[in-house]
């Protein structure tokens, strides 16, 4: 790749150039391989079931039509995943955020100021690295009555441990002063954390929200693993089911009169399409935070 | 601080004395306390399994290859992106890239099994205009490994972009100013400031990469195998969820999880004091 470099000490020109040209060129082709199966799926979500069978769609929809989605929009089945996965993220998210924040403020001290902190890491350490298996975790779980249930799907994620080393390494990196200073004019502990220590973590805090919804809202296996019965699969975990271990046997009547106008090629489309829709709307959130919370967790130093 | 250690307590150590389930023949109408020890049976069983050998192969292959890929790809992509001057041409790569990398599994095998479709796909139809036969890329068992690590390098090498650029765009331009005025060309500059530059980062992600080498994906490969492929497709993890899920053998699941643990704990141990020792970066 780095070979259209000049030979001798001064660069030429028109190397430079060349270089630049092919590169550019080079960036743009490798952009476009990414996000071209996605825009090829949303083409086929609008066309029609004839043009997606015979192949005829590309990037643009052929005979569009909205038919996939008044289907899958129309579909019981879906909204009610939908609706359990909004469930799930409205108890995960906050609690989750909670309990990072609450651990990682005392992780953060020093060991003098802090003692067993040591004990502490170890103890937080040891579940990242070593877990007991699906099968013990599953009957834990079932003895903890939790099988079916929705909290299954909250409970065990409740402390993301890398989460809690971004946040402690965040709040860390704070000036200490803050704190002395509020101290000193009266703050007892609650007080500085949730005023002076909370208010200056947003950044970090806002970035593990992100990881935290984005993690929730595309996680699958817990949802087909604890749940016995489809209706209450979040929405993931229905659409792996509908979409990678699709059966043919399942097709009602009244699903065969639609055939006509729709395909499961195009509800397959349409279905995975509306479910990427909320990420790719929180997108723009996402990249900027997750850029600067990445890089200032990881590449330290 | 007292809530997290009580969810750590019920939900990862309570399931960590599941374990024992590797030493027993376990039942689940005798429970763990009911069942009879075995010893070590479960894992001479295990080891004599007929395809335990092919399973280790591809995990070890699939994950392997992608940590080769994972690593090249995106530190040449970052490379090539800072060379460019135009921020809104950054800025835009960058996005459209790191994309990918954001949706699940499940999505994404939906994209895969129908651009990757022998009879109506993308890719196929692409194939035709050059006058190549159809491939059946994953119903093909010497296609499948292959599928499996490009389409992972696709969708993640978007994030290790933004962490290469992040330490490209920290190295120091007064460092490229000292090198010109001296007379060194691009060539020199990059042997000389750049690739030093970013070495830390380099050797910091490859090893941290390693303690997960018998993780290849199962999310990934999950959704996208099916029975045809199982032959150089199966690795560790979708083996033991067959074991234990669907042939309900329950002890030599866990057996498995138990050797998976023990060598990634081993691996991720090595790994981080080799990090320390390389880069001066601890975690804790």
């Amino acid at each position: 790749m780095k070979t259209k470099k000049a030979k001798n000490g001064i660069q030429t020109s028109w190397q430079r150039k060349a270089f630049m040209a092919c590169n550019l060129i080079f960036l743009s082709l490798i952009s476009l391989i990414c996000i071209l199966p996605l825009v090829h799926i949303l083409a086929l979500s609008f066309s029609s079931s004839f043009a997606a069978s015979s192949g005829k769609v590309g990037i643009w929809p052929v005979d569009a039509t909205l038919e996939s989605y008044k289907y899958v929009l129309q579909n019981a089945a879906f909204w009610h995943a939908f609706v359990v996965t909004l469930k799930r993220l409205a108890l995960a998210v906050p609690l989750t955020l909670f309990i990072v924040f609450i651990t990682a403020y005392p992780m953060a001290k020093s060991s003098q100021k802090f003692k067993g902190r040591e004990f502490y890491t170890y103890f937080m350490l040891i579940p990242m690295l070593f877990g007991g298996g699906l099968i013990p975790e599953y009957m834990t779980f079932m003895k903890y009555g939790l099988v079916n249930n929705l909290w299954v799907l909250v409970l065990p994620g409740l402390v993301p441990i890398f989460s809690v080393i971004l946040l402690m390494n965040f709040i860390r990196d704070l000036p200490a002063e803050m704190e002395e200073a509020a101290s000193i004019d009266g703050a007892g502990p609650l007080t500085s954390l949730f005023r002076v220590v909370l208010p200056l973590a947003t950044p970090a805090i806002a970035t593990i929200a992100l990881f935290c919804i984005v993690g929730h809202w595309n996680s699958w296996f817990d949802g087909i693993l604890y749940m016995n019965h489809p209706k209450n699969y979040p929405l993931q975990s229905f659409l792996q089911k509908a979409i990678t271990a699709y059966d043919a046997k399942t097709i009602t009547s009244k699903d065969l009169m639609t055939m006509r106008l729709i395909s499961d090629q195009t509800t397959r489309a349409a279905q995975i399409f509306v479910a990427t829709l909320p990420v790719l709307m929180v997108y723009p959130f996402l990249q900027k935070h997750f850029t600067k919370g990445l890089v200032m967790g990881s590449v330290k130093g | 601080m007292l809530p997290a250690c009580v969810f750590l307590i019920l939900f990862s150590y309570v399931p960590m004395f599941g374990i024992i389930m590797a030493f027993q023949d376990f039942t689940p109408t005798d429970g763990i306390f009911g069942s009879s020890f075995v010893g070590f049976d479960n894992f001479v069983r295990l080891f004599t399994l007929d395809n335990i050998q092919q399973v280790m192969f591809n995990t070890l292959y699939i994950s392997i290859m992608k940590i080769i890929l994972g690593l090249l790809v995106p530190i040449l992509f970052a490379l090539l992106l800072n060379e460019v001057r135009n921020r809104l041409f950054v800025r835009s790569v960058q996005t459209i890239v790191y994309l990918p990398y954001f949706l699940s599994w499940v999505i994404l095998a939906g994209v895969f099994i129908e651009i990757l479709s022998p009879s109506n796909g993308l890719v196929n139809h692409a194939l035709k205009i050059f006058g190549i036969d159809p491939i059946f890329f994953l119903g093909d068992k010497s296609w499948f490994p292959n599928v499996i690590i490009i389409t992972d390098t696709w969708k993640s090498f978007g994030f290790g972009t933004i962490v290469y650029l992040a330490a490209l765009t920290s190295i120091d331009p007064s460092l490229y100013e000292a090198a010109k005025v001296d007379g060194a060309n691009y060539y020199q500059q990059m042997r000389h400031i750049t690739l030093p530059g970013i070495t830390n980062i380099v050797v910091l992600m490859t090893v941290l990469s390693i303690g997960s080498i018998l993780d290849a994906g199962f999310d990934q490969i999950y959704n996208l195998y099916n029975p045809v492929v199982y032959e150089t497709g199966d690795i560790l993890d979708t083996f033991v969820y067959r074991l234990g899920i669907k042939d309900m053998l329950f002890s030599i699941s866990t057996a498995v999880s138990l050797i998976k643990s023990i060598v990634s704990f081993v691996l991720i141990v090595i790994s981080y004091r080799l990090a320390y020792r390389l880069t001066e970066y601890k975690i804790f």
